[in-house]
């Protein structure tokens, strides 16, 4: 029996940005080394060890059919999965084709069509296996990933609230861009975990994070419209990183 | 220069305000106020009077705040801003305790200082008075004192501001609150700007404020003076349109418990929490302990809280409020109803910030009435 947990770090379609926040632990990553086993990180090194894992990572969506079966064998080699990031989560940007017909796009996108192999929808991981733990996040916080990895190495519950991003704004002492600026904002109804980052420089919130615990999406498109906002505004704001997330995928359907 | 007393008023010209300023500033204190940082009214250390928003005002409705150009030099001529008072004594975010694992496998506690500057507070109005005196209730008495409270709220200085002119979001004069201060300042101005002359009527509120106004320039009162300034506080109390009508609270809100409003601002509230991280009142907060990776060190942390949240209600089992209607009624039972009975006062003062800083401009003011509209009893 190895002596350190063993950690892999899996990709499937996502831009790899959520894999470097793991890198980019900098001084931790020494600390973090002598406490787990990276046993499968091709990001970081081409070294492999073979499963069962104690703790997978997943990083992006399941967008091919080889991808919707290599995530069942992820799984099948791994005591506890988590997904990292807005791909594995909800499907992340990838899934602006799941409110289209992906095969309007393929034929303009690549010179050989032929040779594309997709599924007609970009989906979750937790769409096709169980998952135990989900990190939101385009990118997520590299922050949250260490609390994630030191709770799970300390045995406790990690300390990730699903409180809106407004929790974060008011201790900073933001003032508020949607009330005093007019702004259009979805911190009231995005997860908290950025630390506010843009409304910090007065921009309303873009949904990094997806949808906090019971989303009220309607009410805040009825201000948003309120504040002069299209539907076709509105249809924007919410189709971003966490288009696919349920409460964002309806409320952009409600404004088409 | 002559002796001072509490209640005495007297009068001092725009241009004393800077004394003023400088006689704080060498007793030690540190001047904190309204000022204009990045566009936003804020509260924030003062360098000097030219820091305040000198020439503008405000405009709060529910779910909008805007500042905008005054067509005088007024340096008070403005409501309340996002913040209140209460993040200098009570924090948002505030390290309590330092824990080591120590070599012989021991662990050693420090306490984090707790040390802050006396402060002057510079623009105080009469209902964050009133919410200074409600935190002191929740922090100060009763069985609990909270340590960090109380060290900062031991030594300061308060210079209270009559308000002359009211917001729209204002409902102070409904609850007895405001817009004139009665009782707890060391100084208290009435800014009055004339055809000629830029002054403040001062009133004098502790022997603390006696003594500071003795090293000062000033003037008796005269009475064409006080009248004016009277007259000012009244008019911005007869300008309120809004009111908050306790007569029958608390009552009103346990007996309407299963009420159809709260299912109609249940479908409006975004659970955000923003209404009682701005009211000058909620006092909630959670507490975060942050372990290295070693586990060989850790922090405690008090961060602000709010009953909006699902995990607030957690308790062994699950969460007790899921619904987001419980949440909000939460929220508002407790303000108008709880309160009274946990600290025999109600929890609001009827400063407008929750109605203002709401983003999808859900109003107290209107939801009470509806519910006292059509009630239904259990
Ligand atoms: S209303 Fe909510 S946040 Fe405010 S003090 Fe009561 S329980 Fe706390
Ligand atoms: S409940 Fe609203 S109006 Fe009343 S004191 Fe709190 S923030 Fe001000
Ligand atoms: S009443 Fe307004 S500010 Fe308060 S939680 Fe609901 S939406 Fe947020």
């Amino acid at each position: 029996m190895s002596a350190l947990p063993k950690l892999a770090v899996w990709k499937f379609a996502s831009c790899d940005g959520c894999q470097l926040s793991l890198l980019d632990l900098e001084d931790h990553l020494l600390a973090l080394a002598g406490k787990v086993t990276i046993a499968y990180f091709l990001e970081a090194s081409s070294t492999v060890l073979p499963g069962p894992y104690d703790v997978s990572l997943v990083e992006g969506s399941i967008t091919t059919p080889e991808d919707a079966h290599r995530i069942k064998q992820v799984r099948r080699q791994s005591r506890l999965v988590a997904t990292i990031g807005a791909c594995a989560t909800a499907g992340g940007i990838q899934a602006l084709r799941n409110f289209t017909d992906v095969r309007d796009y393929i034929p303009v996108v690549y010179a050989h069509p032929e040779y594309i192999k997709t599924l007609d929808k970009s989906t979750p991981i937790s769409d096709h296996i169980p998952v135990d733990f989900q990190l939101p996040g385009c990118p997520i916080n590299k922050n949250q990933l260490l609390e994630f990895i030191k709770a799970l190495l300390q045995g406790r519950t990690p300390r990730l609230a699903d409180e809106s991003v407004c929790l974060a704004c008011k201790i900073k002492g933001n003032i508020c861009v949607m009330v005093a600026e007019g702004v259009p904002c979805l911190g009231p109804v995005t997860h908290a975990g950025c630390g506010a980052l843009c409304p910090t420089y007065h921009r309303g919130c873009y949904g990094c994070y997806g949808p906090k615990e019971a989303a009220n999406t309607a009410s805040l498109s009825a201000r948003c419209r309120h504040l002069g906002l299209s539907d076709q505004d509105i249809v924007r704001l919410f189709r971003t990183f966490n288009a696919y997330a349920e409460p964002f995928r309806q409320e952009s359907l409600a404004h088409e | 220069m002559s002796n001072l007393h509490m209640g005495d008023e007297v009068v001092l010209t725009a241009a004393d305000l800077a004394t003023l300023y400088d006689i704080l500033m060498q007793q030690g204190f540190q001047a904190v106020g309204p000022t204009i940082q990045d566009g936003g009214l804020v509260l924030d250390v003062l360098g000097g009077p030219a820091d305040l928003p000198q020439g503008w005002t405000s405009e709060a409705e529910a779910g909008s705040f805007r500042l905008a150009p005054r067509t005088d030099a007024a340096f008070f001529g403005y409501n309340l801003g996002m913040e209140s008072w209460k993040k200098f004594f009570y924090p948002p975010r505030l390290a309590l305790l330092q824990v080591q694992s120590r070599d012989d496998g021991g662990l050693h506690f420090q306490a984090c200082s707790q040390e802050a500057l006396p402060l002057a507070l510079i623009g105080v109005r009469a209902c964050e008075l009133a919410a200074l005196a409600v935190q002191d209730r929740i922090f100060l008495e009763g069985p609990y004192q909270d340590p960090v409270y109380a060290e900062r709220r031991r030594a300061h200085f308060i210079i209270a501001v009559n308000c002359t002119e009211a917001d729209a979001a204002c409902f102070c004069a409904s609850l007895g609150t405001g817009p004139g201060v009665t009782a707890g300042f060391d100084l208290a101005l009435t800014e009055i700007i004339n055809d000629r002359e830029h002054l403040f009527l001062v009133t004098v509120g502790s022997s603390q404020g006696a003594a500071v106004m003795a090293n000062l320039p000033h003037r008796p009162a005269w009475e064409e003076l006080r009248q004016q300034a009277r007259d000012l506080v009244r008019q911005a109390a007869r300008s309120q349109s809004r009111a908050l009508s306790t007569a029958d609270l608390p009552r009103l809100l346990y007996d309407n418990y299963s009420h159809p409003q709260w299912d109609d601002v249940g479908a409006r509230c975004l659970n955000c929490g923003n209404c009682a991280l701005v009211c000058p009142t909620c006092f909630c907060h959670r507490l975060e302990d942050a372990i290295d990776l070693e586990g060989r060190e850790a922090e405690r942390w008090r961060l602000w809280d709010v009953c909006h949240t699902l995990q607030f209600s957690y308790i062994h089992g699950g969460c007790i409020r899921v619904s987001p209607k419980s949440r909000y009624r939460q929220w508002l039972t407790h303000k108008l109803a709880a309160w009274i009975d946990q600290f025999g006062t109600l929890g609001c003062v009827g400063c407008g910030r929750c109605l203002v800083w709401c983003p999808v401009a859900i109003d107290l003011t209107a939801e009470i009435p509806a519910i006292r509209g059509q009630q239904v009893k259990m």
